[in-house]
């Protein structure tokens, strides 16, 4: 057992990915010599040599396309995109082929590759750094979309997205590289399916993903403190999405909120909504209600740009809005 | 060629007939290019991958033509299961690797393919053909360059056929000699006749044998012409000259070379009829008959092949969640 940071958990999940397969190879900008903008593949390029561990130009849709070539070969390529925000150029290639070739191939090619990325809001980046896209991705069918929330989540799930024969979109976020948690020694994956409830509650369900999880559980401990038993669910995989997990709780403590760092507009908060109104609106006792980001490009002011996200004031606040004490 | 003629003649037939929907890019005129280049590599172990007008590449690599026909019929048989139509056409088993409908997007998946294959140290290399189109696509030039940096075994073809849909080449790119865009990427390439079949091959072996013999890529620019529309759609009469069609219908590549047989006494004119009939009823009597034949895909199989139908369940779960 090692107390590892998130960056580590992703790191040694490289490292002990890359010593198991030789299928697997790492791409991306800067993620050799350098290690990573967040230095999640720091000494990779040492130990493995630059065939394994390669340094891309500067052109997202290209790099990103040929580690989909690859992976159509057999290999098992993990790309790195420094932000989300880059991603959207390589869209076309992500949602037009990587999501579409096994299903327009009639399931006879599939492309087992995984593409990791930072989507949050963090340090004043501004808007062209502080994109938060995981809708798009979400509404592409053919991918799967993980927010691994932890190390422990993170380790486990990007060596599970490894493994997996789906392409994997694996979305991180710039506030969680320096969490820190306990993660076992021993080799282990963790589901990319399957929402987690990671704290149990009675009177409310908080529904969070990515950072904005953990917004919810810090909510959770402040409603305990006003006598409210809040449950909380990590949804982990965006795409599936986990809609059992989430009416079961809704049908157990009949009030629920959704907190996202998004902005709202067609995102995956309306989605968990709608699935809350389709499948469980007969057990609600209370309006849900959604705690999002403002609809607005991110701005670089400090001051600004934390009134543009919610924290856990507004999550909690929330909550009591739906627990009909404010 | 004869065969790759009468084929898209007859799914032409068919569209007319109403059996084969969607959109529908014929080859007819363009035969010389893929026909001369896969002649030349080694179909079934290169890989081969291009653009949406792509049902001879695929046959050519070895696709069956019963199951390409099929697909273009949206039967369960075709050869991706009905769920790629035209444009869409995949045959893994001999390393045929789609045809893609969003123009430019292929080259960094050859490029990826080409990667696998220098990592695993096989003597494979990507074939990649695509329009001159397709040479304006952003796609163009980031893969030119990384497969250039990377000396990855991969062979550009280029087939110059003077029209992005209906914008004709001088309309739409500033270089209009395509070969010598790869000089920007300290890439060989060259240009060639893509009418005479020998020309394409000779051409093309030189080509293939820089890219095996593990010098890095190469663009090789082939000078065509579709003789038909770009799709069933487009009549040509909008942006070409009935003078212009004329003039290309004259070197259309089937005729080169036949005359180019007849004068060397290899075949005469009862050869090439006995041919064409013989390709004409293995066309009606296997290929169509086949995809006439064929069931449709199961409307209870709509969802198949979204994802791994048999995922293993360590890494996809559903995670077991401890719920009273």
């Amino acid at each position: 057992m090692a107390e590892l940071m998130y960056w580590e958990a992703i790191r040694r999940a490289h490292d002990e990915e890359l010593a198991a397969d030789p299928n697997v190879i790492v791409m991306g900008e800067d993620v050799g010599l350098v290690g990573g903008t967040y230095k999640a593949t720091s000494g990779l390029y040492q130990k493995y040599g630059a065939e394994r561990v390669i340094d891309t130009p500067i052109s997202e849709n290209s790099f990103t396309g040929i580690g989909i070539g690859a992976a159509m070969a057999g290999l098992r390529p993990i790309v790195e995109i420094m932000s989300i925000n880059f991603a959207l150029l390589a869209l076309d290639v992500l949602i037009n082929a990587a999501a579409k070739i096994r299903y327009m191939s009639g399931g006879r090619v599939q492309v087992p590759f995984v593409m990791r990325t930072p989507g949050g809001t963090a340090h004043q980046l501004a808007a062209q750094h502080s994109a938060r896209l995981a809708r798009l991705f979400m509404s592409t069918s053919g991918l799967r979309v993980v927010t691994p929330r932890s190390p422990l989540d993170a380790y486990g799930m990007l060596r599970s997205a490894v493994r997996c024969n789906d392409p994997v979109i694996f979305i991180e976020h710039e506030r969680m590289y320096n969490l820190k948690e306990d993660v076992p020694d021993k080799e282990f994956f963790r589901p990319l399916e399957g929402a987690e409830i990671v704290r149990k509650g009675t009177d409310i369900t908080l529904i969070g993903y990515n950072f904005s999880f953990h917004l919810c559980m810090q909510a959770a401990e402040k409603l305990a403190k006003d006598g409210i038993s809040a449950e909380v669910i990590d949804l982990r995989s965006l795409k599936p999405l986990d809609r059992e997990t989430i009416r079961r709780s809704v049908e157990k403590t009949h009030r629920v909120l959704v907190a996202e760092e998004d902005e709202a507009s067609v995102g995956v908060g309306s989605e968990v909504m709608a699935t809350v109104i389709e499948e469980c609106f007969f057990a609600l006792d209370a309006q849900p209600v959604r705690v999002y980001a403002a609809d607005v490009p991110v701005p670089y002011a400090a001051n600004l740009e934390k009134v543009a996200i919610p924290d856990v004031d507004d999550v909690y606040r929330g909550a009591l809005k739906v627990m009909g004490r404010i | 060629m004869i065969f790759y003629r009468r084929f898209e003649e007859r799914a032409f037939e068919a569209y007319m007939e109403h059996k084969i929907g969607g959109f529908l890019h014929l080859y007819i005129g363009q035969e010389a290019v893929a026909t001369g280049v896969l002649e030349m590599a080694r179909p079934g172990h290169d890989w081969v991958i291009t653009g949406y007008r792509d049902h001879i590449h695929a046959i050519k690599t070895g696709a069956p033509a019963r199951e390409v026909m099929a697909e273009l019929y949206g039967k369960e048989t075709g050869s991706s299961r009905g769920r790629g139509g035209s444009m869409h056409i995949f045959d893994p088993t001999v390393h045929f690797m789609g045809g893609y409908a969003l123009v430019g997007q292929p080259f960094p998946l050859a490029a990826g393919l080409a990667l696998a294959a220098k990592y695993r140290k096989t003597d494979q290399i990507a074939i990649c053909f695509l329009g001159d189109g397709a040479n304006n696509q952003g796609t163009f030039h980031e893969t030119m360059n990384m497969a250039s940096l990377w000396k990855l075994p991969v062979l550009f073809v280029c087939e110059n056929n003077l029209y992005a849909i209906g914008t004709r080449i001088n309309r739409s790119t500033a270089v209009v000699d395509q070969y010598k865009r790869a000089c920007a990427y300290d890439m060989p390439a060259s240009q060639h006749d893509g009418m005479d079949i020998e020309v394409v091959m000779e051409a093309a072996k030189k080509a293939i044998d820089h890219v095996r013999g593990g010098h890095g890529p190469y663009f090789i620019e082939y000078l065509t012409y579709r003789l038909r529309g770009h799709s069933m759609s487009d009549k040509t009469a909008a942006y070409r000259s009935k003078e212009e069609e004329q003039q290309w219908a004259q070197r259309d590549p089937i005729r080169i070379y036949g005359d180019k047989l007849k004068s060397r006494g290899t075949l005469d004119d009862a050869g090439i009829k006995a041919i064409e009939q013989s390709v004409h009823d293995e066309i009606e009597n296997d290929v169509v008959k086949f995809a006439e034949e064929s069931p449709e895909p199961r409307v209870e199989d709509l969802n198949k092949y979204v994802l791994d139908d048999n995922p293993d369940p360590r890494w996809i779960g559903p995670l077991q969640n401890t719920y009273e």
